[in-house]
């Protein structure tokens, strides 16, 4: 945890050198989740609700994604950057050090423009809670860090996923964009909006459902069953298989070098 | 001590065509083909010892590297450094070597280069008072005292060399592996680093493998060279019985250039 | 001008050919997200079909031929190596020959533009046509609608290529592109329908911003072929989408002009 605090400073005086660049890159990512809000709204100022949801409850899926999203790409950073750190042996460096390989990767990179997005959605969330009508109690607390962290934790499963097939090939890793950014755009929509294949889909393949749509029907009190709000908890199991492809893609590495 | 036993290593390579319908043909089909990088390749070092490994590019250098690193896992063969094997116990192993990768960078490109050192002191936990003492020794030997608080991309080739042999050594490895550690480097700063690690061979007990194609790093570092080509050990003897083979009057540079030719390499 | 079209057309469809892999997913990736935005539309569609203001069927086959000629539309596909030789100096090389350089970067923009769009639209276009309803693309009812979609859809590459040109330009006075293509990727691409379709905006928005250059971009191919846009409309927008190109290669030629007369005199 020593070693991590000293790579975050070392993180924030590298880019404390390129501040114009530091400031652009926040402003666009403000401005790209902004225009998603825009879209949303401008949707709903037209329509009055989506699938039984209204604009607010939106807002909050919105929100939660976008904080999470957020959160799992600031850590999970060196992993989306993954194929770099290969190409310019970054990762072979890191495989001549007596430290855990995938603690070294996380640390390699840490991306602090994502603070405009993560600020955006606070203030989306602070806007959205009390006209949804979600009062500030206990266990909507409880629901909603949850929603985040394991939100936050899933993507970060997702960015390992990335990396773990960069390991095999660099070509093709597109796709995986429609489950991170995707994940994040599309997750602005309750998922069970989209249909039965895409929920079962998010819901049992790559658990984002499980901490969007299932906890925000307990949060805006379409359900009392608290199992709802607990699911998230379950999501987080999706570490596993995303850490087991990475030790599968290490060992391939070690046999290739490639 | 480290000792390879028929290390062999191959790699599976897809055939690329040029041309437009070849790519087209690619999108459907692709021929692979085995290439041995490394075959049965033996030798032992005794600790203290400084080796030249050299051979022309391709030859299978930087894959044997690799392995006593315990980055690259071989297809058969025994290999032991410091009575371990470098694949198996990757975390205890690298402890005890440092590698310094020529042509890339483990500075740190903007911090200054003696931030890099805190954090290499802290990854590899070594005590503050080792590490004190190391790096005064170091930086006093290579002259660092002036640049320790500069950030890396302001350093010039030489300096920038001189701050990776340091972050390389600052654990104070048992064996130390140099992957062309002069390359690009101007007539003082290659003098520099020679004097350096002699001196640190002499000092210190370190075992030094060297790959290089600068013959004069040979000359001044190493009495023992093993050539490599074709991922095959060609030669393993002393520079001097190398010289005697050679015709009068050829310097290093030539007697390589003759070495390749006899071997077609 | 058409053999240097040519010649970077090839280069750049054998080199995409290469990737295989690449080129499959990303076609799975066009195609799936594509997927994901019609499924969105048809749920704000389910629960308000009175004030939805397109058909769905015109709602798909735009978001349809939006995924498929996605390389010719956005503004945010900069050609990165023209801000790289800006910001690392090598454009000095290019500025000692007697080139037309705005002409030169128009070409090479384009033809990446076309390249991209030629590669993604035949397998995306073809699988939606064989969707089942209500996924399915439907061309226009009338061929001449057809022959008018081509030509909004070269104006509208045009207009995108020309917009972008200023943009380009602007690195030779920041020398740090970022702040710039960002703001104009975002805005510029929200402001054309690239986010959601123009007629989804506010009313007044949509009259405003469909006078502009963004309405002049991937709106207008994208409606005239999923039949929304027709008639008098249809022709307006055409020569609105004339005028802006013609405004645009005008601005663009003479910021081209400026900056070079000061670098030249600035010696680089």
């Amino acid at each position: 945890m020593n070693l991590y605090a000293k790579y975050f400073s070392m993180h924030i005086k590298s880019q404390m050198q390129y501040k114009v660049s530091f400031f652009f890159t926040t402003l666009g990512q403000f401005l790209v989740s902004f225009a998603m809000f825009l879209s949303i709204s401008f949707l709903f100022a037209r329509f009055d609700s989506v699938g039984g949801f209204t604009y607010e409850e939106v807002l909050i899926c919105f929100a939660v994604m976008l904080m999470a999203f957020s959160l799992g790409e600031f850590f999970g950073r060196g992993f989306d950057l993954f194929p770099r750190l290969l190409g310019d042996g970054g990762f072979d460096r890191a495989l001549v050090r007596p430290r855990n390989v995938i603690f070294q990767v996380l640390a390699s990179q840490m991306n602090f423009t994502r603070l405009g997005r993560l600020l955006q959605a606070a203030i989306v969330l602070v806007y959205a809670l009390p006209r949804s009508g979600v009062v500030w109690t206990l266990d909507n607390i409880f629901t909603l860090s949850l929603m985040i962290i394991c939100g936050s934790i899933v993507f970060f499963g997702l960015f390992v996923m990335y990396a773990s097939i960069a390991f095999f090939t660099v070509q093709g890793l597109e796709a995986m964009n429609l489950l991170t950014n995707g994940g994040q755009e599309h997750g602005r929509l309750p998922f069970g909006v989209y249909g039965d294949g895409v929920l079962k889909f998010l819901t049992f393949v790559v658990p984002l459902a499980l901490v969007q749509y299932y906890p925000l029907q307990y949060l805006v009190g379409r359900t009392n069953n608290f199992l709802y709000a607990l699911l998230p908890l379950l999501a987080t199991a999706f570490l596993l298989p995303c850490y087991v492809l990475f030790r599968v893609g290490l060992r391939f590495y070690k046999s290739t070098g490639s | 001590m480290i000792t390879l036993k028929n290390i062999t290593k191959t790699f599976r390579v897809a055939r690329r065509q040029a041309g437009f319908s070849q790519a087209v043909k690619a999108l459907f089909t692709r021929e692979y083909e085995t290439i041995y990088a490394l075959r049965d390749v033996s030798f032992s070092i005794a600790p203290g010892e400084m080796i030249g490994y050299i051979g022309p590019n391709g030859a299978g250098k930087s894959t044997t590297i690799k392995i006593m690193c315990g980055i690259l896992t071989p297809d058969s063969g025994e290999c032991r450094i410091n009575g371990r094997t470098p694949w198996r116990e990757r975390i205890v192993h690298v402890r005890d070597i440092g590698v310094v990768f020529g042509q890339r960078s483990q500075l740190w490109w903007d911090v200054p280069v003696i931030d890099s050192f805190e954090l290499i002191r802290d990854i590899y936990r070594t005590p503050q008072d080792a590490y004190k003492k190391n790096l005064d020794e170091l930086v006093e030997i290579l002259e660092l005292q002036e640049i320790l608080k500069t950030p890396a991309r302001s350093l010039s080739l030489g300096q920038r060399m001189r701050c990776e042999i340091v972050a390389s050594l600052l654990h104070n490895p048992k064996v130390l592996f140099l992957d062309e550690p002069t390359i690009g480097l101007d007539a003082v700063s290659k003098i520099a680093v020679r004097q350096f690690i002699k001196r640190l061979n002499q000092k210190h007990g370190t075992t030094v493998l060297l790959t290089t194609h600068d013959m004069q790093d040979i000359e001044a570092l190493t009495e023992r060279i093993i050539l490599i080509g074709k991922g095959q050990v060609l030669l393993d003897g002393s520079l001097s019985e190398l010289k005697s083979r050679a015709q009068d009057g050829a310097n290093a540079e030539e007697m390589v250039a003759a070495l390749y030719r006899e071997y077609e390499i | 001008m058409v053999t240097a079209y040519r010649a970077l057309f090839r280069i750049r469809f054998t080199n995409s050919l290469q990737y295989r892999a690449a080129a499959i997913a990303g076609l799975f990736t066009n195609f799936a997200w594509g997927f994901m935005y019609i499924l969105a539309f048809l749920a704000f569609y389910r629960s308000n079909p009175g004030t939805f203001p397109m058909t769905m069927q015109q709602t798909v086959t735009y978001i349809w031929m939006q995924q498929a000629f996605m390389a010719l539309f956005f503004i945010w596909i900069f050609d990165n190596s023209i801000f790289d030789s800006i910001e690392s100096g090598q454009i000095a090389y290019e500025l000692v020959r007697p080139i037309d350089l705005y002409g030169r970067w128009f070409t090479q923009t384009s033809a990446n533009r076309l390249a991209g769009a030629a590669l993604r639209c035949v397998p995306i276009l073809t699988v939606a046509f064989l969707l089942p309803a209500p996924f399915r693309l439907v061309l226009p009812g009338e061929a001449g609608l057809l022959g008018l979609f081509f030509l909004s859809v070269l104006l509208s590459m045009g207009v995108v290529v020309s917009f972008t040109m200023p943009v380009y330009i602007s690195t030779f006075y920041t020398l740090n592109s970022l702040g710039v293509r960002v703001a104009a990727g975002v805005v510029g691409d929200f402001l054309a329908g690239g986010y959601i379709p123009i007629p989804f905006f506010p009313d007044a928005l949509r009259a405003a911003v469909e006078l502009s250059p963004f309405g002049a971009m991937q709106n207008m191919p994208l409606l005239i072929f999923s039949g929304y846009l027709y008639g008098g409309a249809l022709a307006r927008g055409l020569v609105l989408q004339v005028f802006w190109l013609v405004m645009l290669l005008c601005v663009g030629r003479i910021l081209m002009k400026r900056s070079l007369n000061r670098i030249v005199v600035q010696g680089g």
